[in-house]
């Protein structure tokens, strides 16, 4: 099997892991009844409130900004540029036919997002440093915390390597992504970073339903954060809860 | 006093370096055969635990979303790490939040995920061992379920929901807590946690009413079992006779009588703690919940009002419609239930009492947030009404009043040190230690602007604060009921 044909298929599998993984925990989030109302208060009290601290929770990290200044700086610039870096990479999932063309190839989302790499790479070493360096940290970290960082820096250092040091053959890279979506297998372009990029890429979105990965579909479901606080105007009960009632009275 | 070293005061709040291990020794007794039956748990530690320990955990994650969500979500930030009264009173790692969940997490890896079940070093999962119980044994009664963590979580997950569903689970393999599973049993049989019969109950009422005829010379009346009444009143039983709790049920009487309102207390539902919260059963929960609707039903009262409680309101608040309601067999313009805070509150803005403050003059007050008010309930119809209307109320009482540090009251309020189950003689250490921060607080608000009274609205805080104060320098009768003050201050005339 050629090497394209091996990332090929690696990529077809790691898609369906990924959807299938990611579908299946969301589902179960969302069939597990909450019984019990448990917002962290003060608590919004109507569903508009709901949406607006949800919003500021998943762009500003409110919380995480209550508690810690610096895993908060840190935390969210990586954000912030692995959501324009995404935005960015878009280009190359799609042809200029495309309706949102004229968005993704926006100055600012090609431009920003082209630095947006090493804003990452600044985010990720804060906070690989606060896990070796702040002895609390340090204790909560398992083998798998530092290597969830490596492994992001990892596909960011290549990805910059692309953009600023050995350039590869951009063109028919994304033909070979265009044929991924397409269902037309294209050659892939052979440069190392290329391989390193996209292999660490697929890995990323193979463990991503099987990792801490899940806090970003999870905090949508957290019922502290996600509850309205009126326990008294509405009954709120589970169906599970309603059961022990039906034998008692009626 | 003890054999342990309470811990020192500093002058800034620090952040302590890790110490392993150091409160590993710490453990409440064991439940008895004869208190865990009436629960419905087994009276020892079953041959199979393992495997039921496994099965209920199961279970519970299909029950609960939020344990679920909580257990899969945490990223290992370590925002947390500094926020538990315990860890900053012990330096013991394990007293962080995450740590503290990472103690059931590494099981739950280990069983339900599938890097834990294949790589299982990697992400730091273990199997269900005798060590892992006990670890689970000692640190889950090392919180107080207070939520602070949660605050500061970027996902919100509330270490309380961990620990109770760890003691949940324990319950179900036969290693329950004394302290929280005896009064469980006793509220089924007796109606309180203290087990006060309705005789005794009786007396001690009638002696109130004597005491506050001779002290004003108004018959304020505090009735029992009164068929017919307005209002129920649901109260902690400590409110019963000890100290200052009393102080406050006086408090509350005399509002109802200057109010010249119908009301009662039900020797059925003497209680309002609801010690079902704390082992994480709902079932338990309810069964005593449900003890309040039977009272309301039985003396056909159209209002419930609980008295001064944190936990006991935020079951009360968040929960007592879900787990016994609906209530619409009472009045509908009131919300059910109702804290005895917004009901004086009420009244106050109405211009329904009338208040001397210079009653209070010989102290200068601050007021302690109870965690489960401030974290987990609200008062008014506002986001943040239980932390005004509470002060609300203290002002209305007194001249002398100034808040605690800011980063210490509000939702970031620090726990007493005895919530959560925790308020029992044999976890007295870890009582002591994890008061640290609030007194810290306390003492801060002492210097600069001579302080001498902490008011609270909550059972649990009352006691604590009585027993644990005396370690750090300070009296144990420095802390007093809110409505304490409301009654030393209000102007009763027999009329009323
Ligand atoms: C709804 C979307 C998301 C939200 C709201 C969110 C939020 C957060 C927050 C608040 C933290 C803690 C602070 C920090 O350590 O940075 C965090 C950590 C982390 N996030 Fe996200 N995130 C989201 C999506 C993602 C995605 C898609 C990825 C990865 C590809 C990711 C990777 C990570 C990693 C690796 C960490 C741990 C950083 C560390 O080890 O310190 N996040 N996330
Ligand atoms: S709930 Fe309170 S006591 Fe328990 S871990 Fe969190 S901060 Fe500590
Ligand atoms: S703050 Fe939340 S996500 Fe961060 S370590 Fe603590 S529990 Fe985990």
């Amino acid at each position: 099997m050629s090497l394209s044909a091996a990332y090929t298929a690696l990529f077809y599998v790691a898609i369906v892991i990924f959807v299938v993984g990611l579908g299946l925990r969301i589902s179960k989030y969302a069939k597990t009844p909450a019984p019990l109302k448990i917002p962290t208060t003060p608590a919004p009290v109507t569903q508009g409130g709901v949406v607006l601290r949800m919003f500021r929770e998943v762009v500003f990290f409110q919380s995480l900004f209550k508690g810690n200044k610096w895993t908060w700086i840190f935390g969210w610039i990586f954000h912030a540029s692995l959501l324009l870096a995404f935005f960015r990479h878009l280009r190359y999932a799609m042809s200029p036919d495309n309706i949102l063309w004229p968005l993704v190839s926006l100055e600012v989302v090609q431009s920003f997002g082209k630095y947006a790499g090493f804003a990452m790479l600044v985010g990720l070493i804060g906070l690989f440093g606060r896990r070796i360096f702040v002895d609390r940290v340090r204790y909560i970290s398992s083998p798998s915390d530092y290597l969830m960082l490596i492994l992001i820096f990892a596909i960011a250092a290549s990805g910059l390597g692309m953009s600023f040091v050995a350039h590869t053959d951009i063109v028919s890279l994304k033909a070979f992504v265009l044929g991924l979506i397409y269902f037309n297998p294209q050659p892939l372009p052979s440069d190392p970073l290329v391989l390193i990029h996209l292999g660490l890429v697929a890995l990323l979105m193979i463990i991503f339903p099987v990792s801490k990965l899940l806090h970003a579909p999870g905090v949508f479901f957290s019922p502290t954060r996600n509850q309205i606080d009126n326990p008294r105007e509405k009954r709120h009960l589970s169906p599970w809860a309603a059961k022990l009632e039906t034998n008692e009275r009626s | 006093m003890a054999n342990f070293e309470t811990p020192e005061i500093k002058e800034y709040p620090t952040i302590p370096l890790i110490k392993e291990g150091v409160m590993a020794h710490s453990k409440p007794f064991i439940s008895k055969d004869a208190f865990q039956q009436p629960l419905g748990f087994p009276g020892e530690l079953l041959d199979n635990w393992q495997d039921v320990a496994i099965e209920k955990m199961g279970e519970m994650l299909g029950k609960y979303r939020g344990l679920q969500v909580f257990l899969d979500s945490c990223v290992k930030c370590g925002a947390c790490t500094d926020k538990c009264h315990y860890f900053l009173g012990t330096s013991d790692p394990k007293n962080m939040p995450v740590a503290r969940q990472d103690l059931l997490r590494k099981v739950y890896r280990r069983y339900f995920t599938f890097a834990g079940k294949y790589f299982p070093k990697l992400v730091g999962a273990v199997d269900m061992t005798k060590e892992v119980l006990d670890d689970w044994y000692s640190y889950f009664h090392q919180c107080s379920q207070c939520r602070r963590c949660s605050v500061y979580c970027p996902y919100g997950i509330d270490t309380a929901e961990i620990s109770m569903a760890a003691r949940e689970i324990m319950d179900a393999v036969g290693v329950g807590q004394k302290y929280c599973n005896e009064i469980i049993a006793k509220v089924y049989k007796i109606g309180n946690n203290l087990g006060l019969p309705e005789p005794a109950l009786r007396d001690t009422l009638e002696g109130l009413e004597e005491d506050v005829l001779e002290d004003t010379g108004v018959a304020v009346k505090y009735p029992l079992d009164v068929k017919g009444a307005d209002i129920l009143l649901v109260t902690p039983s400590a409110d019963f006779f000890a100290e200052p709790h009393v102080d406050g049920l006086i408090g509350y009487g005399k509002v109802f009588h200057a109010a010249g309102a119908s009301w009662t207390i039900s020797s059925h539902a003497s209680e309002a703690a609801n010690f079902g919260m704390f082992i994480g059963s709902y079932e338990n929960m309810r069964k005593v919940a449900l003890r309040i609707r039977e009272a309301a039903l039985d003396l056909g009262v159209k209002r419930i009002i609980f008295g001064e409680c944190g936990h006991a309101w935020r079951v009360a608040y968040s929960f007592l419609n879900t787990l016994a309601g609906p209530f619409d067999f009472l009045d509908p313009r009131y919300p059910v239930p109702q804290h005895i805070c917004e009901y004086t509150y009420d009244l106050l803005k109405r211009g329904a009492l009338t208040m001397d403050k210079s009653a209070n003059d010989h102290m200068r007050l601050t007021f302690h947030d109870s965690c489960n008010v401030a974290r987990a309930s609200r008062m008014g119809d506002l986001p943040g009404g239980q932390f005004v209307i509470p002060r609300e109320v203290i002002k209305a009482s007194c001249n002398h009043f100034y808040d605690m540090n800011a980063d210490t009251i509000h939702e970031g309020t620090f726990c007493c040190g005895g919530g959560g189950g925790l308020l029992t003689d044999d976890l007295m250490e870890i009582r002591v230690k994890g008061a640290l921060p609030r007194m810290s607080a306390l003492k801060q608000v002492v210097e600069e602007h001579g302080v001498t009274h902490l008011a609270a609205i909550c059972a649990i805080c009352k006691s604590q604060f009585s027993k644990v104060m005396p370690y750090y320098g300070f009296q144990m009768s420095q802390i007093v009921s809110v409505h304490q003050l409301v009654s030393n201050a209000i102007v009763l005339n027999d009329k009323q």
